[in-house]
C-alpha cells in the first residue's frame, strides 16, 4: 500500500472512531439524565455477575439453541476483532500481515479466525431463518413492527457481509501468496482452512486484478466495520458494549425486594412521631425541588434503569414469559424498555436542539409511551427479570410508574383503591375487623 | 370442629414472661379467607404436634403492606410496615415464620431497611428445618403413591430462590412428584401477584390462572400442591373453571403434611 493509502486510512479511522465517541458521549449524557442510585457497593459480586452473565453468557444458554448460536457469533465477534488489530496496523504502516513473524502460532490464529468466520455465517443464517422463515413468536410480535424488525435483519446482513469480505480477503491473499516465485509483497503467511476453497475463484484472473480485488476487499471490510460500529447507537445492538456495565450495575438484592422510597420514609416517620409539632412551619429550602413520588418521565427513573433501556436487545424473552402478555394483555416488558429508550432519545434530541437545556414538550414516558392499562396488567412475578440475559429489570420501571399514578395522581383502578382503603381502615385488604383476626382459632 | 388448637398470642406469652421460639405471622388471607384459614390451622396442628413454642400477634397483627406497595402506594406500605415493626420490635421478635410468600418476601426483604430485622422463613422452610432436626416426622398416609405437582409461588421461588424446601417436603410423603413444563425459575405466575388479587384483569384473551391450571393439568395430577394462599385461590378457581374439582385437589403443603398424619 502506498503512502496516500495510509493517510486516507488514518483519516477514515479518525472519522469512524471520532463519530463513535461523539455518540458514546451522547449516550453517557442521556443515561446521566436519570436520578442517582448507588450501585458501586460489593464490587466482588458485581464483577462476578459481569464475568458470568455478560462474558460467560450464562443466562443466554437457558434457551440452548439461541444460546449456542449466540455464543458462536459472540466469540466470532470478539476473536475476529483480534485480527482487526493486524488489519489496522497493516493499513496504517503499509505492511502485509505484520504478525506473520509469530510463525506456527500465527497460522493457528488465522486458521481459527477462518473457522469462526464460517461458523458465524452458519449461525447468522440460522438466526435469519428463525426470524424470517420459522417466524418465532417473539420475533414477529407487534413490539417490533417497523424499524426494530428491519434493524434486527440489518445486523444479520452486516455480519454476512463482514464475514464474507474477511474470507474473500484471505482467499485473494492466499491466491497471491501461491503464485510461483512470489508476487509483490505477498509473503507466505497464515493457514486458510476455509478460504482455500474460495481461492479457486481467482484462477485464470490476472494477478494484478486479484491484487486490486484484495485491496478492495480489505477496504470494504474495514469500512464495513467502522460503519457497523457507528450503526450501534441507532440500533438495538448496543448490548455488545453495554451488556458489561449493565450486568455490573444490576440490582444485587433478592428479586422480590422493591426499593423503599426514602422520601416517603421521611414523611411517614414524621407522621408517626408523637413529638412532632403538627403546626410547625415546614422548613423550606428554596434550592430543593420538592420530591416527586414515583416516575412519570425518564428524568425520574434512576440511571441504571436508563442504562437498561439502552442495553436492551429486544430479544423478547421477557415478553415471551410474561403471564400478562401470554394471556393477551397489552403489557409487554420488552415494549416498556423500548419505549423508555425512545423517550430518552426524544429528550436527548430536545436537549441537543435547545443548547443543552430540556424544554418541556408536553409529553412524558407515562401516557404518551406507556399506558396505565399496560402497567396495571403486571403481576410483579419477576419472570421478565429472570429471563433477561443481561439482567434488565422492566419490573422496576413498571413499579415506579405505578407509584406516580397512585401517589401523585390517585389514579389507581377503583378496586385497588377499595383494597387500599381497607388496609388503611382495618389493616387488611378486605373489609374485616382487625379485632377478628384470631377468630379462626375457634371456628 | 371441636378440636383444640393451642395458639398463644404474644401478649399472653409476655404476661407469662415467656418468649416463643418463633412468631407465626398469619397474614390477612390466613386470618380471614375461608380457604386460607384451613391452611393456617393445618400449620398450627403441625406446630402443636412438633411441640414448637410459637405465638401469633392476633389482633395486633396488621397487613404487611405488600399489596399496597405493589400497587404503587409506598406511603401506605411504609405506614403499615412501621406500625408492624413497632409491634414486632416491642416484643423483641427474632424469628418469624409465615405461610404467605407475599408477607414472607416483604418482611424478609423490605422491612430491614425500615428497622425491622428478623430471620424470616416461609412455612415450608421452617417445616423442612423441623424435619432435618428430627422434631417432625412426615408420613405419606392417605397420599402415598399419589401424583402431585407443585406450583412455585413467584414470591417464594423467583423472588427469593426457595425451590427445594417445598419439594423436599412433598417427596417425604411417598408420592410421585411431577414437574410442570414451566417450573422453578421458569414457573408461571398464578395471576394474583402485584395486587392483581384485588382487581379485575385487564382486557386480554385468557385469564392467567386458566393458563397456569392448564400447565398443572398437563401433568395429570391427583393433587396440585401450593405454598401460597393466593395461588391456592387462583388454582382452585382454575380447576373449577375446567370442571375438574372432582378429580384434582389443590392443597397447601402444610395441609398435605397435616392430613397425611390425620392431624
Amino acid at each position: 500500500m502506498g503512502y496516500l493509502d495510509s493517510i486516507l486510512f488514518a483519516i477514515l479511522l479518525i472519522i469512524g472512531f471520532g463519530y463513535f465517541f461523539i455518540n458514546i458521549k451522547k449516550i453517557t449524557r442521556n443515561i446521566n439524565l436519570g436520578t442517582p442510585i448507588n450501585r458501586k457497593d460489593n464490587p466482588k459480586a458485581r464483577s462476578k455477575n459481569m464475568a458470568m452473565i455478560a462474558l460467560g453468557q450464562s443466562k443466554m444458554v437457558k434457551r440452548p439453541v439461541a444460546g449456542i448460536l449466540h455464543i458462536i457469533v459472540y466469540a466470532g465477534f470478539i476473536i475476529i476483532n483480534i485480527e482487526l488489530l493486524e488489519i489496522i496496523i497493516d493499513g496504517l504502516f503499509g505492511t502485509h500481515r505484520v504478525f506473520a513473524f509469530l510463525g506456527t502460532f500465527y497460522n493457528i490464529l488465522i486458521a481459527s479466525f477462518e473457522i469462526l468466520a464460517l461458523l458465524v455465517l452458519v449461525a447468522v443464517f440460522a438466526f435469519w431463518i428463525r426470524r424470517n422463515s420459522i417466524k418465532l413468536k417473539r420475533f414477529i410480535h407487534k413490539d417490533l413492527n417497523g424499524f426494530p424488525k428491519k434493524d434486527a435483519n440489518y445486523i444479520l446482513y452486516f455480519e454476512v457481509v463482514l464475514m464474507s469480505l474477511f474470507l474473500l480477503m484471505n482467499a485473494s491473499d492466499l491466491h497471491l501468496q501461491n503464485i510461483p516465485g512470489g508476487f509483490s509483497h505477498f509473503i507466505k503467511a497464515g493457514s486458510f482452512p476455509v478460504s482455500q476453497f474460495i481461492q479457486p475463484l481467482f484462477n485464470g484472473v490476472s494477478s494484478e486484478l486479484v491484487m486490486l480485488l484484495n485491496e478492495l476487499f480489505w477496504w470494504l471490510h474495514i469500512i464495513g466495520i467502522l460503519i457497523f460500529m457507528n450503526y450501534l447507537y441507532y440500533s438495538k445492538h448496543l448490548h455488545i458494549l453495554l451488556a458489561f456495565p449493565n450486568t455490573y450495575f444490576a440490582d444485587l438484592n433478592a428479586k422480590g425486594q422493591l426499593s423503599n422510597l426514602e422520601s416517603v420514609t421521611n414523611e411517614v416517620k414524621l407522621m408517626m412521631d408523637p413529638n412532632a409539632d403538627p403546626y410547625a412551619t415546614p422548613v423550606v429550602d428554596a434550592n430543593v425541588v420538592p420530591s416527586k413520588f414515583g416516575a412519570s418521565d425518564i428524568q425520574d427513573l434512576n440511571w441504571v434503569q436508563l442504562l437498561n433501556a439502552y442495553t436492551c436487545t429486544e430479544c423478547g424473552r421477557c415478553t415471551s414469559s410474561c403471564p400478562a402478555n401470554l394471556t393477551g394483555k397489552k403489557l409487554s416488558p420488552r415494549k416498556i424498555m423500548m419505549d423508555t429508550r425512545d423517550r430518552i432519545e426524544e429528550v436527548g434530541k430536545n436537549i441537543d436542539a435547545n443548547k443543552g437545556i430540556f424544554v418541556p414538550d408536553n409529553k412524558s414516558l407515562l401516557n404518551d409511551y406507556i399506558t396505565p392499562e399496560e402497567l396495571w396488567a403486571c403481576t410483579s412475578c419477576n419472570a421478565c427479570v429472570e429471563e433477561c440475559p443481561v439482567n434488565i429489570s422492566p419490573l422496576s420501571i413498571i413499579i415506579d410508574l405505578r407509584r406516580y399514578l397512585v401517589m401523585e395522581q390517585s389514579a389507581a383502578p377503583n378496586s385497588l383503591n377499595t383494597m387500599m382503603t381497607n388496609i388503611e381502615n382495618n389493616g387488611a385488604p378486605w373489609q374485616y375487623n382487625q379485632q377478628d383476626r384470631l377468630n379462626w382459632k375457634n371456628e | 370442629m371441636s378440636e383444640v388448637l393451642i395458639v398463644p398470642t404474644m401478649a399472653e406469652m409476655l404476661s407469662q414472661g415467656k418468649q416463643p421460639e418463633v412468631l407465626f405471622w398469619v397474614g390477612c388471607a390466613g386470618s380471614f379467607d375461608d380457604r386460607a384459614k384451613k391452611i393456617t390451622k393445618a400449620f398450627v396442628r403441625i406446630l402443636n404436634r412438633a411441640n414448637v413454642s410459637f405465638a401469633v400477634l392476633g389482633t395486633e397483627e396488621s397487613c404487611s403492606g405488600d399489596p399496597a406497595k405493589r400497587a404503587g402506594n409506598e406511603f401506605l406500605f411504609q405506614m403499615q410496615a412501621m406500625t408492624n415493626i413497632e409491634v414486632l420490635n416491642g416484643y423483641e421478635i427474632k424469628k418469624i415464620v409465615t405461610a404467605c410468600p407475599h408477607c414472607f418476601n416483604t418482611l424478609k426483604n423490605e422491612y430491614p431497611e425500615l428497622g425491622g430485622k428478623y430471620e424470616v422463613l416461609h412455612h415450608t422452610e421452617f417445616l423442612k428445618s423441623l424435619l432435618d432436626d428430627g422434631r417432625l416426622t412426615i408420613e405419606g398416609g392417605q397420599f402415598k403413591g399419589k401424583r402431585i405437582t407443585f406450583h412455585d409461588p413467584c414470591y417464594l421461588g423467583r423472588a427469593n430462590n426457595v425451590y427445594e424446601a417445598p419439594r423436599d417436603l412433598i417427596k417425604k410423603l411417598d408420592v410421585e412428584l411431577v414437574e410442570m413444563k414451566r417450573s422453578r425459575a421458569n414457573g408461571l405466575c398464578c395471576g394474583a401477584g402485584g395486587a392483581q388479587m384485588f382487581k379485575d384483569a385487564e382486557p386480554g384473551n385468557k385469564e392467567i390462572n386458566i393458563e397456569r391450571t392448564e400447565d398443572a393439568l398437563e401433568t395429570k395430577p391427583d393433587i396440585i400442591a401450593a405454598g401460597c394462599p393466593f395461588c391456592n385461590t387462583m388454582m382452585t378457581d382454575g380447576i373449577k373453571n375446567k370442571e375438574k374439582e372432582g378429580q384434582v385437589k389443590i392443597m397447601d403443603i402444610a395441609e398435605l403434611i397435616a392430613n397425611a398424619q390425620d392431624l
